[in-house]
């Protein structure tokens, strides 16, 4: 579904450049969910604007279903860890955007809106302008105008990062959740272990001087994930793994 | 005295009232600013009163309604909104394009800022005398210098509006699939409006400025025209009605131009 190969991406700067990725090579199949986990500086936001379409590789290859990624298309959904929302639009305005772009009737492009703000849980709040609500209902209507579209691929760049922590773990439970109902492809990115190793399928660590995959485990924890699977042995085992391939880095 | 004795009172009235501090401020503001003018108008009938030259605001008053009886005031102020109103709107109408260029193509902002950046040093003013050598003595002159005032200003904040538009809210359009021109029109354009209305609001000020003088300097008619020629005849509480006219005026289109600022930029995040 997304594969990248040796992708290299390296910025200008006022004195040389600083290589952002270095060879970067990366497959992501159908349905899973994968998160990236890494130290700040190792490229992961990079390597997510390349699949969403808003940086071009320097060198190497980027696909999405055999596909070179020319730009952002409508087959992936990019939710942003600083929201993004218009802030002179309701929750509604808000989710119908990239529907009115695609130029979808107005009944259908409304029916499908709320639908999206039902399954976030925002119904109440539709009508409200962004700056009335919270941080997790802010981050629940991004959530929405991305799913609204119905992409295939789903690329979420720290999108909790802005949240306090018991937020956060709620937003975690009901993405887990809306994903084992709709099954779309994940990439998620994060600075946070626990979230990365709680969320996937599959770890994918990176270093940083130049980004770089440094290691990929596979996260083997039954589905649903409960309380009870954040608290196992098995988690603290394979959270341990992840954490010493992030933080005891070369 | 009262209002600030009442808070305890207010405060033990309940919880789910407002902040009773909040209200308090609310209702203080307007009440201090009334206290405030009619000091200042009992310190100028004072002063008036040891003076020969200065007239008394009962004078002033008096004069007001002569003027307005015969029709005189009246026509200068419709003779000065009319050039103040054309100017402006002309010098807004052109900036709001030229200020979204300059942010969008840096093209049009390498040829455009230097000389945006050097007719803002001049005053306005200082143009009035080529001005009326190249346009003549009629309405454009004055309209042209107003216009120029009001576009100078309107311009560098809709661009500075524009080139601040988040990167990411431009980067969530593209990703949801706007083009260029979706970007432009349902992005930038909303996300730049408190900066062009904040321009426009200031433009008016300077708009308002140049006119009067412009009209000191050449008119036939107008507010400044009236208090010039007074000034001859040595008739201060004309110019003194002149004056006051000027002030309320100013403050008006600015308090419509604050409304209209407020009601279109109500989803801003704002502190107070």
């Amino acid at each position: 579904m997304i594969a990248m190969k040796n992708v290299h991406k390296t910025f200008a700067l006022r004195d040389g450049e600083f290589t952002a990725l270095g060879d970067v090579s990366l497959d992501i199949a159908e349905n899973e969910f994968v998160t990236v986990v890494g130290p700040s500086g190792c490229g992961k936001s990079t390597l997510l604007n390349i699949l969403a379409g808003l940086e071009t590789p320097t060198d190497g290859q980027a696909l999405v279903n055999g596909r070179p990624i020319t730009g952002p298309g409508p087959d992936r959904g990019v939710i942003f860890q600083q929201f993004a929302l218009f802030p002179w639009l309701t929750v509604r305005k808000n989710v119908e955007f990239g529907l009115r772009t695609a130029g979808m009737p107005r009944k259908r492009r409304q029916a499908r809106a709320q639908e999206a703000i039902d399954l976030v849980g925002l119904t109440r709040f539709a009508d409200a302008l962004p700056k009335t609500l919270s941080g997790g209902m802010k981050q629940r209507c991004a959530i929405a105008r991305a799913y609204a579209v119905d992409p295939e691929i789903l690329l979420m760049d720290e999108p909790f990062g802005a949240l306090d922590a018991l937020t956060r773990v709620r937003m975690q439970e009901q993405l887990l959740d809306t994903w084992s109902r709709e099954r779309r492809t994940v990439l998620f990115i994060t600075h946070d272990v626990d979230e990365a190793v709680f969320l996937a399928n599959r770890v994918v660590v990176m270093a940083a001087g130049p980004g770089r995959i440094v290691e990929s485990v596979e996260i083997d924890l039954p589905h649903p994930r409960t309380e009870e699977v954040r608290l196992s042995p098995e988690f603290a085992a394979l959270r341990n793994r992840v954490w010493t391939a992030v933080y005891h880095q070369e | 005295m009262s209002v600030v004795e009442a808070v305890p009172a207010r405060a033990g009235a309940g919880a789910s009232r407002p902040s009773p501090r909040r209200r308090t401020r609310r209702g203080l503001l307007p009440a201090l600013n009334v206290v405030s003018a009619l000091a200042g108008i009992a310190l100028w009938w004072w002063a008036s009163r040891g003076s020969a030259t200065v007239p008394a605001p009962a004078e002033v008053l008096t004069r007001a309604g002569e003027l307005i009886a015969d029709g005189t005031l009246g026509d200068d102020v419709l003779a000065s909104l009319r050039r103040v109103v054309l100017g402006f709107g002309l010098g807004c109408l052109l900036a709001v394009p030229v200020g979204f260029l300059m942010g969008w193509y840096p093209v049009a902002r390498g040829l455009i800022e230097p000389w945006v950046q050097f007719f803002r040093t001049i005053p306005p003013l200082a143009l009035i005398p080529l001005a009326i050598v190249l346009m003549g003595i009629g309405e454009t002159p004055k309209t042209f210098v107003i216009f120029l005032a009001a576009f100078l200003v309107c311009v560098v904040s809709t661009f500075q509006g524009v080139v601040g538009v988040d990167r990411t809210l431009i980067n969530a359009a593209r990703v949801l699939g706007a083009g260029d021109l979706t970007i432009f029109l349902r992005v930038v354009v909303p996300a730049s409006s408190p900066f062009i209305l904040v321009g426009m609001r200031v433009g008016l000020g300077s708009s308002w400025a140049t006119l009067v003088a412009a009209e000191l300097i050449a008119a036939q008619e107008g507010l400044g025209y009236r208090m010039q020629s007074a000034q001859l005849y040595y008739d201060l509480p004309t110019i003194f009605v002149g004056l006051i006219t000027i002030g309320v005026l100013g403050l008006l289109m600015d308090r419509a131009l604050l409304l209209v600022e407020r009601r279109l930029t109500a989803w801003q995040e704002r502190r107070a």
